[in-house]
């Protein structure tokens, strides 16, 4: 065990792309944790699909061991957060493993809504917070506006904001200095009963549940058993370590260490990340404060494009569940699409996520429904329910209002943006909340808006109307009762489950000519007139006809053209076998996945 | 005698059993944009030798029946000297035998066509003859390539008529792109004002590997099938009004001047075919030959076959092609067991309702021939079981 005044724990808050990575490597580099020939690129971001996207998914822990200027030892431990909205319950509990963070922005583009959501959230936790500019060697980059910009966000003086290239090394010397001279140490009471809060899990194939952990009072000892709060589990303490990036094992972790503990359980379900680790024999009083489920936000039904894949697939989630404990399943059978599961995520990016590592990893074909927010309807008894899907939605007789998830949305963009992005705003139902200056250039606006109108395509619209220079941050903010439908799109009079949506009533006629319009060009002809129509209620909104094909036939099929007519038209027999039929009428796989797309206003 | 009409069951039934021959002459002089047969252009030169490399494969095919049609297709056959063409036909005559009054039918450009080629080509045995006309709209022309002027195909028809040619045919291309309905209109009584005793209207049909394919791909229009289907209609009705008796898809004949060679693949009869590419069925077995010139040459030259590809069609796939080539014609098919299980299929009862499809005793009969191949696709579908 090391003595808490000589460890730091902090992590790096940062935009995508601001150089959190970089800067990683830098202090692992920097302070002999790997070796400059060992130095692969990002060595925190490891797995492929983060490396590909330039995200992190999974928060990891490393610890630094650093000899100060002063000659002094001190054990850094980097937390690394997850850097997009749709993981802020795991930041959150990243940070709370923190006393300190440094704050990281670009030297050319500045402070971006994500980094100043994240200091907040540094700030709210408590946390000393150290700016840092970094990419000071880029020949765009302008210190001094940057620097105006965090001292506008964080307070302070501008002698406070130091000056880095992660890239080539200069002023990282001087930040390991900063960081022990101004993160406090960790405060925490080796003789007060173990409290040890879990900030993230994995899980490996070998060793089953992975947790990390931060001792925040006691001590945390191989052969211990050790008590999880939330949930009132109890497990042998299996082995307790350290990474340094590599995982060794330690007898023990004391107040303000930070390492993993492995259990030997399986089920990463089981693992709930911000519960409290105590001693089974000694247990605490209370919990760590902080603890929360991890709550879906977006929901999609999920479906094998054949329907023999169905136990692949479940299958397939089984695992995905193994280390992914925020995702959640429940079958789910659609007329149209045949068995599947309703899925809940976190966000529209670890949908993308996961739809991408089922298709990669597990070689599935998958048609994906419309995501959707959950709905909470009140029903004439009084009673609640929660609608993930819009076949649930009750009857209009049955119900008396639809509530939808809201956000507080915070957008930064430069001066000249504003007014395009109040009309985005204002078509996405969203309320005006603050508008304030960073700086002369850059100003920060927040927004009240329904989940539903942010969560989908609204960051591409954003940043394609402000050239790519807006930055989105949001965070829920309660549910609101709204005038909203159901729309049904019907093939050949037969209403299609997987095209429904909930929407507001000012938008079914969008939604609903869109996808009538997209359909008729998706569907193919048949020997008879199909009509397409979007209803809300019995009452048709929009509406287009597939005509009847009239010619389908080879013009020429002589003695040379036997065999081949005959292939060619075998497999647009085959082709057939695999359209799904809806009512009478034959729809291919692609339409559903092609009419899904959730760009639905351009 | 009684002349059958070129869509009665009885002639379609009996076309089973001709013995019929194709020879494939690869030849012309440019690929048209369309096209997408094993043809040569610019190769002339090596008409000599493709022909003796003919007459090699013609000899080594084992006896065979008298014939009843010799179809020479290509390509452009006409490209070939009238002496070469006689030659052939006189060998094949020699090798198998002809039926007194047989077919002897080749494919011609206007262009290639004089009152000497006519005469010469009658002198060796021809007596059927088609023109490659596809339209009589310069513009129309152009776009799909062909090089002659409309005016050369009555000059060429009335120089087959006056050598004594029976039979002349005009090829027709409906739906090229930019080609309205009155123009297709126009080229239809213009090739009615020549008085054909056979016409075939095709649709122009963007097959893959074409240049129309590489234009399409690169966004230039295609063929549009509504429009398409409206000149297919159109031609139904002028070229019956004509005395042209539709008897295929795409097929119209005068009494008695139906295509022997056809009717006979129709009727899933065996036939013989020789040249580069070129398809047979003898003996239960669908083959074909290397369709490659050059490859096609050394094969034969020394004394290898030139046959890749075969496949043996026998029990119910053989029962199923015989619907799937039968049902092109307005003969239809007799029933048979595929064509009951048709009827009483899901697809078969839809494809009734729409009107695409009945049974008429003991026969089975596309009524919509523009959606034949919606029709074959549930013949294909269909499991003995």
């Amino acid at each position: 065990m090391f003595p808490s005044a000589r460890i730091r724990n902090f992590s790096i808050i940062a935009h995508i792309d601001h150089g959190k990575s970089t800067l990683a490597d830098r202090l692992l580099e920097r302070t002999g944790a790997i070796s400059a020939r060992e130095m692969r690129d990002q060595v925190l971001d490891s797995m492929d699909l983060e490396r590909e996207r330039g995200i992190t998914i999974k928060a990891q822990a490393v610890r630094l061991n650093y000899r100060s200027r002063e000659g002094e030892d001190y054990v850094l431990n980097l937390i690394d957060t997850p850097g997009h909205v749709d993981f802020s319950y795991e930041v959150s509990r990243s940070l709370a493993a923190c006393e300190g963070a440094l704050l990281l922005a670009d030297a050319a583009q500045g402070v971006q809504a994500q980094t100043v959501a994240n200091a907040h959230m540094a700030i709210n936790a408590g946390l000393e917070v150290i700016p840092v500019i970094n990419k000071i060697d880029l020949p765009a980059a302008d210190p001094e506006r940057v620097t105006g910009e965090l001292v506008g966000i964080l307070g302070g003086g501008p002698d406070e904001v130091l000056s880095i290239s992660a890239k080539t090394g200069a002023g990282v010397d001087d930040l390991l200095e900063a960081i022990i001279a101004h993160f406090p140490p960790p405060e925490g009471s080796i003789d007060d009963p173990l409290r040890a809060l879990v900030f993230d899990s994995y899980y490996d194939i070998y060793r089953g549940v992975v947790c990390y952990v931060r001792v925040v009072d006691g001590t945390l000892a191989v052969g211990e058993r050790v008590q999880f709060m939330a949930t009132g589990e109890s497990h042998d303490a299996e082995e307790v370590g350290v990474l340094t990036p590599k995982a060794v094992a330690v007898g023990a972790l004391g107040p303000g260490e930070v390492g993993y503990l492995i259990t030997g359980v399986k089920e990463i379900g089981r693992i709930k990340v911000g519960d409290t680790i105590t001693n089974a024999r000694r247990p605490a009083v209370s919990a760590l404060a902080g603890y929360d489920e991890p709550k879906p936000m977006v929901f999609s039904g999920l479906f094998p494009t054949d329907g023999d894949d169905y136990e692949r697939l479940r299958e397939a989630l089984d695992k995905l569940t193994l280390n992914d404990a925020s995702l959640q399943y429940e079958p789910e059978t659609s007329k149209a699409l045949g068995f599947g599961f309703r899925l809940g995520f976190l966000g529209l990016l670890h949908m993308e996520i996961v739809r991408e590592r089922l298709e990669r990893e597990y070689d599935l074909d998958l048609v994906a429904t419309a995501p959707s927010v959950a709905f909470r309807v009140t029903m004439q008894d009084g009673s609640t329910l929660d609608i993930r899907s819009p076949q649930d939605l009750p009857d209009p007789t049955a119900r008396v209002e639809i509530q939808e998830p809201y956000v507080k949305a915070m957008i930064i963009a430069p001066a000249g943006f504003v007014g395009p992005i109040m009309e985005l705003v204002q078509a996405r139902r969203g309320e005006m909340g603050t508008m304030h200056y960073l700086s002369p250039e850059r100003v920060e606006l927040t927004y009240r808006l329904p989940l539903s109108e942010v969560v989908f395509d609204f960051f591409d619209l954003l940043k394609s109307r402000t050239k790519g220079y807006a930055t989105l941050d949001y965070e829920t903010a309660g549910y609101r009762s709204s005038d909203l439908v159901k729309v049904d799109i019907l093939l050949n009079s037969v209403p299609v489950d997987a095209f429904s949506s909930i929407v507001h009533r000012d938008k079914a006629a969008t939604y609903g000519r869109t996808m009538v319009e997209r359909l008729r060009a998706l569907i193919p002809r048949q020997l008879f007139d199909v009509p397409i129509q979007a209803a809300v209620g019995g009452r048709i909104i929009a509406r287009e006809t597939v005509k009847a094909k009239r010619k389908d036939v080879t013009a020429k099929c002589y003695g040379g053209d036997i065999s081949r007519k005959r292939k060619l038209l075998d497999r647009q027999k085959e082709g057939k076998k695999r359209m799904k039929l809806v009512g009478s009428v034959e729809v291919p796989q692609e339409a559903f996945v092609a009419a899904l797309r959730v760009d639905l206003d351009e | 005698m009684v002349i059958d009409s070129p869509d009665s069951p009885d002639l379609a039934d009996e076309a089973a059993s001709w013995p019929a021959v194709y020879i494939h002459l690869p030849f012309c002089a440019r690929v048209c944009p369309y096209c997408d047969f094993a043809v040569v252009a610019g190769r002339d030169d090596l008409t000599d030798r493709y022909v003796a490399a003919l007459l090699a494969e013609i000899s080594s095919e084992p006896d065979w029946l008298p014939l009843r049609s010799v179809y020479f297709g290509g390509g452009t056959p006409s490209r070939v000297a009238p002496e070469l063409l006689a030659r052939l036909v006189a060998d094949i005559g020699h090798r198998f035998g002809l039926e007194p009054g047989a077919e002897i039918s080749l494919e011609a450009n206007p262009e290639d066509w004089s009152p000497g080629t006519a005469v010469g080509l009658v002198d060796a045995g021809f007596n059927r003859v088609s023109f490659g006309a596809q339209s009589f709209h310069p513009e129309v022309l152009r776009s799909l390539g062909r090089v002659h002027l409309p005016e050369a195909v009555p000059v060429a028809v009335e120089a087959a008529r006056h050598a004594g040619f029976a039979t002349v045919n005009l090829d027709l291309i409906y739906g090229t792109p930019g080609e309205r309905l009155s123009e297709w209109e126009d080229t239809l009584a213009m090739a009615m004002g020549m008085g054909p005793d056979h016409v075939s209207c095709y649709s122009l049909t963007v097959e893959r590997g074409t240049e129309l394919y590489r234009q399409v791909e690169a966004g230039s229009p295609g063929p549009d099938p509504d429009l398409q289907a409206d000149q297919y209609e159109l031609a139904d009705e002028l070229l019956a009004r004509h005395g042209l008796v539709a008897y295929e898809v795409s097929n119209w004949a005068r009494p008695g001047h139906h295509c022997r060679y056809n009717l006979a693949v129709w009727g899933q009869a065996e036939y013989l075919s020789f040249g580069m590419g070129a398809h047979r069925y003898r003996d239960g077995v669908r083959s074909h030959n290397l369709s490659r010139l050059d490859l096609y040459l050394e094969a034969i030259e020394q004394g290898a076959s030139a046959r890749r590809g075969m496949e043996r069609i026998e029990g119910w796939p053989a029962e199923l092609e015989r619907l799937f080539l039968g049902l092109r014609r307005r003969a239809g098919v007799k029933m048979g067991p595929a064509g009951r299980r048709l009827i009483e299929s899901v697809e078969g009862k839809e494809l009734v309702a729409a009107g695409a499809l009945a049974s008429r005793g003991d026969r089975l009969v596309v009524l919509r021939p523009l959606l034949t191949d919606a029709v074959i696709r549930a013949v294909l579908a269909l499991s003995p079981g």
